[in-house]
This record gives structure tokens, C-alpha cells and sequence, in this order.
């Protein structure tokens, strides 16, 4: 594509001048305009007031939790996202396609409903919370609870970004790797994994960038306590615009923040990304 | 297809995985129910009945119409731009329009209050602008925020279904079509909208189920409740209001949500069953 020096390749087919004005003035409307207020606004505070800002200790807090336990998060998902997809590819079992079929329920269900159910669940009004309580482990209104809203909204990304890619996978290299001897793990590890790499990749950084922004899910179960530091870098943004001393300056900062990192976190898995695939490629 | 392989590993996976698709999925579904309706029926129909939660429901189908329209308006000229014309900054172009998807909605929300709200830089700009047509159009804190900040969030949502599937298609045909002195509305409606169709519909699905749904874009812009809340707010409302009865209002608010949820998806699987048969063909 580079090496043409025209801008575009004479086409035959009508409606690049319609479209392509239809879509860029559309985009600008009603993204990025209001997403360059957003960096416009945050340019506001001086350099020293965005460190003093971004070294408060809630501040520093909140960011830890929100991408420490969107890391986790995404983890567990890549762990059972990987597991339910190989179950939905390779096996038959009743309830196979309800299980299928509900895989995107966390995308279908609002983030409000899916919050304050599972806080209920998980709290020691809850049934499973109980039985979390008397093992010891307080799961709502700590970075537990954190964790699993998180995992509940991430699951669909993993299982929908690995199935397409097992499903063309065929069985046949697996049988030839164990019939010469490899071990299940073995067989896994350098067969299948390194085919999967790709898009597990992908539903990683889906999982993770959701969780890192994620608002409605976690700030039932979260409990937003500074002093168990259980407060999410969306629910800090949220207080600077409700409460009675509004602050759009940081609240801004805080954005463009957040939006710094998960651009950073996306960039950096294209790039490890388009290095997995090139190695399968070869 | 089948392979002799170790039916205990077999069952080991398929156990884990359906232990956990039970206790993340199926659970809190039935969770939601359960609350919804232990304190009686008469506690859920007046929770659903209220006048608030009327009011959120007409807001919460007023911005997922407008998001659908605007969505599939803009899914159908980004995806035919994009994939059937080859020109500099495509690639630049199709990453902004993803924006949206990886951006927290907190966010979303804030952008509008920053151009639109009380000291946004555009807010002189639409003050004249009623002035002059002697209106009194508010683009935050009011209904037509809620409708902004709703096409924010789901903005992605129908092109990102659209583009891959044409992609795949290759462009051979339009080019056929055009050669032969077809127009662009001919072409689009015979040949590309029949290809498009079902990841059309798939991604008006996705669109409208994060539409409804959408909380913390929404919550940023919208103060008024009665006036501007949509059904999570309303939910929002309830729960935070902390007795035992509102709370059991806020699940029975929510098993409508989880109805409308459940509806989506059954949609979902229907509309991907028959484009998977159409494309086997």
C-alpha cells in the first residue's frame, strides 16, 4: 500500500467521496470532538498540579486496584475462557448449546443488574457469600468482589476470540503429537497453545482494557472504601463530577489518564500480538 | 471428527467448565428472580408499575432507538467505505472508530459534559444556536444527552459486525455490478445489503442490548430522576436507597432488564444460526 503514490487506487465501484464523508463527519461528531474536550480540559491544570493530582495516595490506590484487578481478572478468564471454548469445540454434552447460547449473556445483561446481584450474592446476606464468610474469606466489599464482577464481564471476550480459531484447528495434529509420545500437557503447550496465542491475546486485552474502565459492575461489590482501598479509578472520575465540589480539571486528568494506560496496554499487545502470529505463520 | 481421548479428562473439563457456567452465569440469573419476588407479587407489580420506573423505561427505548438508528446508519457507510475502497489512513481510520469499545463509559460521559455541560467550550455555540431558533435544546443533564452519550458507547458496535464479514466476501461482485453501469443505491441493495444482512442484524442486536443497558455514561449526564433516568438508574436509585423494600423494587426492576436481556440473546443465537447456514451454502 505504501508504495503507491496516489491516495487511492482508482475504483469502480460508486460512493467513496458519500461514505467517506458520511463516516468521517459522523466519528468526529460524536467521538472524538468530545473526546479532544477531554484532553483539552485536562490541559488546564499546569504540570505540577497533574503530579500532585496523580501522586495523591487515594488516587495511586485507586489506579492499583483498578488495573491489578483487571489483570487478575482477565487471568481467570484466559484460563476459563480457554477451557469453555476447547468444551464447546471438541466435546458433546447435554446443555451444550445453552451453554453456547449464554456466553454473551455478561454483554446482554446491564452492568447495574449484574452489580447489584452479585453483590447480594457474595455479601453475608447472600447464600454463597455465607459460605465464603465461614471459610473466612469476605468475598463482596473487598478486591475479591472486584475480581469477580470483572470476570463476569470479561468472560465472553476469551471463549469468543479462542472458539473460531479451534474450531479450524484440526484434531489430526494433536493425534500426531501424541501418538509420538508427547504428554497431554506437552501436546497442549506446544501444539495448541501456540495456535490459540493470537486470539487469546486479543480476548486478554478485551478483557483486561473493559475491566480497567468498568464502572456499573463494580461499584456495588467494590464497597468503594479508601481505607480497604477498594475504590476504582471510574468511581474516583464519577465523585469528581457528583459530589458538592465539583472538579472537571481533574476528573479530566484522571481520564486522560486512564485513557493513556489502556491505549499503552492495547499497543503493547498488538505488538506481542503480531509477533505470536507471525511465529505461527512461519 | 472424533477422537479416542481419555473420557475422564473429558468429563473433568466439561465438569469445570459447566461448575463455573453455572455458578457465574445461570446463578445470578435466577438470583435476580429469587429477589425479585420474595417479598410478593404485590411489591414487584407496583415496583414496575411506578411511575419512575415508567418514565425510565420510555428514556431507556427513546436512546436505544436513536443508537440503533444512528449505529446502523454509520455501520453501513463505514463498512462499505472500508471494505470496498483501498486509500491512505484506512487503517488509522478503522482503529479510531473502535475507540469507544476500550474506553471506560465514565469517560463518555465526561466528554459531553466538557464540550456540552455548563463551561464546555461548545456551550456558547448551542446557546446562539437556540437563540436563533428560539429553542431551548440542553446536550447534557436532559434526554438528548442520555441519547449522546448512549450512540458513544455502542458506536463500534454494528461496524465492527459488519466490516469482517464483507472483508471476507471480497468486493468482486460490486466491481462486476459497477462495470456494468450498475448505481451505488443498486449495487448496496442487491448484492452488498443481502451479504451484510445478518451481521447487520447481529450487531443492531449487540447495539441494542448495550443501549439499554448502559450505566456509567449515562449516570454521568443524567440528574433528574423521573425526568432523565433510564432503568439502571432507576435501579441504581432504588438499591442505593437502602431499605429492604426498595431494594426488592430494584431486583424486580431489574428481572424486566434480565426479560429484555434473555430476549437479546435468544435473538442473538437465532440470527447467528441462519447466518452460519447462509454462509455454509
Amino acid at each position: 500500500m505504501g508504495k503507491a503514490r496516489v491516495t487511492r487506487k482508482k475504483s469502480v465501484i460508486p460512493g467513496f467521496g458519500l461514505t467517506l464523508g458520511v463516516t468521517v463527519a459522523m466519528l468526529s461528531l460524536f467521538v472524538l470532538i468530545p473526546l479532544a474536550s477531554v484532553l483539552a480540559y485536562s490541559f488546564r491544570l499546569s504540570g505540577q498540579e497533574f503530579i500532585r493530582l496523580m501522586t495523591r495516595p487515594n488516587v495511586v490506590q485507586a489506579f492499583a486496584t483498578s488495573i491489578g484487578c483487571a489483570l487478575a481478572a482477565a487471568l481467570i478468564n484466559c484460563l476459563f475462557g480457554t477451557l469453555l471454548a476447547w468444551v464447546l469445540v471438541r466435546y458433546d454434552f447435554p446443555g451444550k448449546r445453552l451453554m453456547d447460547g449464554m456466553i454473551e449473556l455478561p454483554f446482554a445483561l446491564p452492568t447495574a443488574v449484574a452489580g447489584i446481584t452479585l453483590t447480594k450474592m457474595y455479601s453475608n446476606n447472600g447464600f454463597l457469600g455465607r459460605a465464603l464468610e465461614s471459610v473466612g474469606i469476605q468475598a463482596a466489599y473487598s478486591k475479591l468482589g472486584i475480581v469477580i464482577a470483572m470476570v463476569f464481564i470479561g468472560i465472553p471476550f476469551v471463549t469468543r476470540a479462542v472458539q473460531p480459531v479451534l474450531e479450524k484447528l484440526s484434531p489430526f495434529y494433536e493425534e500426531a503429537s501424541m501418538m509420538l509420545g508427547a504428554s497431554r500437557l506437552r501436546t497442549f503447550c506446544s501444539v495448541i497453545l501456540p495456535e490459540i496465542a493470537p486470539a487469546l491475546l486479543t480476548g486478554f486485552g478485551l478483557a483486561l482494557a473493559r475491566g480497567i474502565g468498568e464502572y456499573g459492575s463494580v461499584i456495588y461489590i467494590s464497597g468503594n472504601s479508601e481505607k480497604n482501598g477498594t475504590q476504582v479509578v471510574s468511581y474516583i472520575i464519577m465523585q469528581k463530577l457528583n459530589s458538592g465540589n465539583v472538579d472537571y480539571e481533574g476528573a479530566a486528568a484522571l481520564a486522560l489518564m486512564l485513557l493513556i494506560i489502556s491505549f499503552a496496554m492495547l499497543f503493547v499487545l498488538n505488538i506481542v500480538q503480531h509477533a505470536a502470529s507471525r511465529r505461527t505463520n512461519a | 471428527m472424533k477422537k479416542q481421548s481419555n473420557p475422564i479428562v473429558k468429563w473433568i473439563l466439561i465438569g469445570t467448565s459447566a461448575a463455573f457456567f453455572l455458578l457465574m452465569l445461570v446463578l445470578p440469573l435466577f438470583e435476580v428472580l429469587y429477589r425479585s419476588l420474595k417479598d410478593g407479587w404485590e411489591l414487584f407489580s407496583s415496583a414496575l408499575t411506578a411511575e419512575y420506573t415508567l418514565s425510565a423505561l420510555k428514556v431507556t427505548l427513546i436512546a436505544t432507538v436513536f443508537a440503533l438508528a444512528v449505529n446502523t446508519l454509520f455501520g453501513i457507510m463505514a463498512s462499505w467505505l472500508l471494505t470496498k475502497f483501498d486509500f491512505r489512513g484506512k487503517n488509522i481510520l478503522s482503529a479510531l472508530i473502535d475507540i469507544p469499545f476500550s474506553i471506560s463509559p465514565v469517560i463518555a460521559g465526561l466528554a459531553y459534559i466538557m464540550t456540552f455541560g455548563r463551561s464546555g467550550w461548545a456551550t456558547p455555540l448551542l446557546n446562539q444556536i437556540n437563540e436563533l431558533l428560539g429553542t431551548d435544546l440542553s446536550l447534557v443533564f436532559s434526554v438528548p444527552g442520555v441519547v449522546l452519550v448512549t450512540i458513544f458507547v455502542t458506536f463500534p458496535f454494528i461496524s465492527r459486525e459488519t466490516i469482517p464479514l464483507l472483508n471476507t466476501i471480497g468486493r468482486d461482485e460490486e466491481i462486476a455490478a459497477a462495470q456494468m453501469g450498475a448505481s451505488g443505491l443498486v449495487i448496496f441493495r442487491d448484492i452488498t445489503f443481502p451479504h451484510m444482512k445478518w451481521g447487520l442484524l447481529y450487531g443492531m442486536i449487540l447495539c441494542a442490548a448495550r443501549a439499554f443497558g448502559e450505566f456509567g455514561a449515562v449516570y454521568a449526564v443524567s440528574k433528574a430522576r423521573g425526568k432523565t433516568f433510564t432503568l439502571p438508574l432507576e435501579i441504581d436509585a432504588l438499591y442505593m436507597a437502602g431499605s429492604a423494600d426498595s431494594i426488592t423494587q430494584a431486583f424486580a426492576v431489574s428481572s424486566l432488564l434480565v426479560c429484555m436481556a434473555v430476549i437479546m440473546l435468544v435473538l442473538k443465537n437465532i440470527v447467528e444460526y441462519h447466518g452460519k447456514k447462509k454462509n455454509a451454502i
